[in-house]
């Protein structure tokens, strides 16, 4: 289980919804030769919420470094931005 | 689905545990062996405790926020916990045995965690000449001293209750009462008497790591009560058996969670993956309560009747979906009923809701026993040895853990609050029985251990 999934992790984006979420998210993740696997949102309870599954096996940063930057550029943008490694999906959901 | 493996909700579920329901790691718990630590002199054992100490847990804290980072999960705190001291300490040829438990604080305040446990020993069948000298000085230890914890296990199934013990940590309790009555008898909230004291104990301030263990081991309890509490508030018609599936299923996602966390912390840190501990333990944040659960339930107020029997039906379920979770269980794995550690717990004992009896009934079918009840100041050391003998004859019997967690509050009554700061929380002083035992304790010896067939 550790071994499959150890380059993967999940972004939730949760908060107002306005221009240019994904754009400043994604050039953020290029910028750390982070790879989007997958994008979902939707509107949950008046919030924007967006999920990323992403492949960090070519990222220049690791994960809490990129878990620094990605909390800085919520706070700019007034979202929650959270990156946690697959592992606790896994973990919580798959017996 | 094209993410590969998860539901949007399931993600989203998770991230409203941790940020939400207060599901978080409470503690990752380093058990090292102090067993080669022995010397002929205090000074030379206490700085081999303390090297010891210092290089085992030297990565721990740095561990822990690492992988709370990267997995987003809350990891409240790191602890420590050692070899009772009471058989390190016993060639040292000192009688204080405080300055061991001052070594172990600086080796706490060196590693940075925030409780270290094991000021302990095992006298349920007997004393040695060790153990003596390390209850004599547990007062001295706890007011000299910030984080050291300290147990004292006086009752085993096999082997019955030391009696002479049981009397003489109720002259215990009193005097730490005493040496930190300018702090609300703190001193008190580090210290548990215990019947059947698991080895393998995550949680302060019962934790020390016993003979049996690995040289370093790590063992994690995780905590979950606001997580068990919102699932139950979303199926209000529920029959017990759903109520019971419902626990069942938030238990074993709690589980799974401190399994992650407990086999990454132990391979980073070169120990031994001990266990998980699958206990439901309270703090006094609002929303992290056993006894809002109860509530939750149904109750109007924990201590309602019908609390023995919802806590029963609780513990045991959150035990059934644990163990599925995984095959690494110990420590105390039980409901845990810390009156002052729990507001609402605190809120229904003030109102009178909630008494010490009942807290004695819900101990006999699920929890670990009278944990931090604030008594009367004046309440004589015979009635605290009388309540200790209580609890440890329901462990003994039930072949079950219980401790005696009690605080008498110098200088307070029945009903004033005591602020014991922090995760202890804070309680109203609790009434007790004001019938005398003196006789009953005077005859001194070993309550035989039960039988163990004809169980009715």
């Amino acid at each position: 289980m550790d071994e499959k999934n150890s380059h993967s992790a999940f972004i939730t984006v949760i908060g107002h919804d306005r221009v240019g979420i994904i754009a400043a998210v994604s050039t953020l993740l290029a910028e750390a030769g982070v790879n989007i696997n997958d994008i979902s949102q939707t509107i949950l309870q008046e919030n924007f919420t967006m999920i990323m599954s992403v492949d960090l096996s070519k990222a220049t940063l690791d994960i809490k470094a990129l878990a620094d930057r990605l909390e800085a550029k919520g706070r700019e943008l007034g979202l929650s931005i959270l990156i946690q490694h697959a592992d606790i999906f896994h973990a919580m959901h798959r017996i | 689905m094209a993410k590969g493996m998860f539901e949007d909700f399931e993600i989203l579920e998770t991230i409203r545990m941790f940020q939400e329901e207060h599901l978080d790691v409470r503690t990752i718990t380093m058990g090292i062996s102090l067993m080669d630590c022995a010397a002929g002199s205090a000074d030379e054992t206490c700085r081999r405790i303390y090297d010891k100490i210092c290089s085992r847990a030297e990565r721990l804290v740095a561990v822990g926020e690492d992988i709370s980072r990267e997995y987003g999960i809350p990891i409240i705190n790191k602890r420590v916990s050692v070899t009772p001291i009471s058989q390190v300490a016993a060639s040292s040829r000192t009688t204080d045995y405080a300055v061991f438990a001052r070594a172990l604080e600086r080796a706490a305040d060196n590693v940075g965690v925030n409780f270290i446990g094991g000021f302990s020993a095992l006298v349920h069948k007997g004393y040695t000449d060790s153990d003596r000298r390390l209850i004599a000085s547990i007062p001295e230890a706890l007011a000299t001293t910030e984080k050291v914890c300290s147990s004292v296990n006086v009752a085993t199934t096999r082997t019955g209750i030391n009696m002479d013990a049981v009397r003489e940590m109720g002259e215990v309790i009193v005097e730490t009462a005493r040496l930190t009555a300018d702090r609300d008898a703190l001193g008190c909230a580090k210290l548990v008497v215990f019947a059947n004291a698991p080895e393998d104990n995550p949680f302060m301030a019962g934790a020390f790591t016993g003979s049996g263990e690995p040289e370093c081991v790590i063992n994690v309890g995780v905590s979950g009560p606001g997580v068990v509490m919102k699932a139950l508030e979303r199926c209000p018609e529920a029959d017990f058996g759903e109520l019971a599936d419902t626990i069942k299923r938030s238990a074993f996602k709690i589980t799974r969670v401190g399994q992650l966390v407990a086999r990454e912390a132990s391979r980073r840190l070169g120990a031994t993956f001990g266990i998980l501990d699958l206990s439901l333990a309270p703090t006094p944040a609002v929303g992290d309560s056993v006894a809002r659960i109860l509530e939750a339930m149904g109750l109007e107020r924990a201590g309602a009747w019908g609390t023995t029997a919802a806590l029963a039906m609780l513990n045991d379920a959150v035990k059934k979906g644990g163990t599925m979770a995984t095959s690494s269980t110990g420590g105390l794995s039980g409901a845990f009923i810390p009156v002052s550690e729990d507001a609402a717990m605190a809120k229904a004992a003030a109102d009178g809701a909630l008494s010490i009896e009942k807290l004695e009934a819900m101990t006999a079918v699920c929890s670990l026993g009278l944990d931090m009840i604030v008594v009367p100041g004046d309440i004589p050391s015979n009635s605290l040895a009388g309540m200790i003998a209580d609890v440890m004859a329901i462990g003994m019997i039930n072949s079950k853990t219980t401790g005696a967690r009690l605080i008498p509050a110098y200088g307070k009554k029945v009903g004033e609050w005591v602020k014991l700061g922090g995760l202890f929380g804070e309680a109203p002083v609790m009434a007790v029985s004001q019938a005398g035992n003196d006789a009953f304790l005077r005859r001194g010896g070993r309550i035989p251990a039960p039988l163990q067939s004809l169980t009715n």
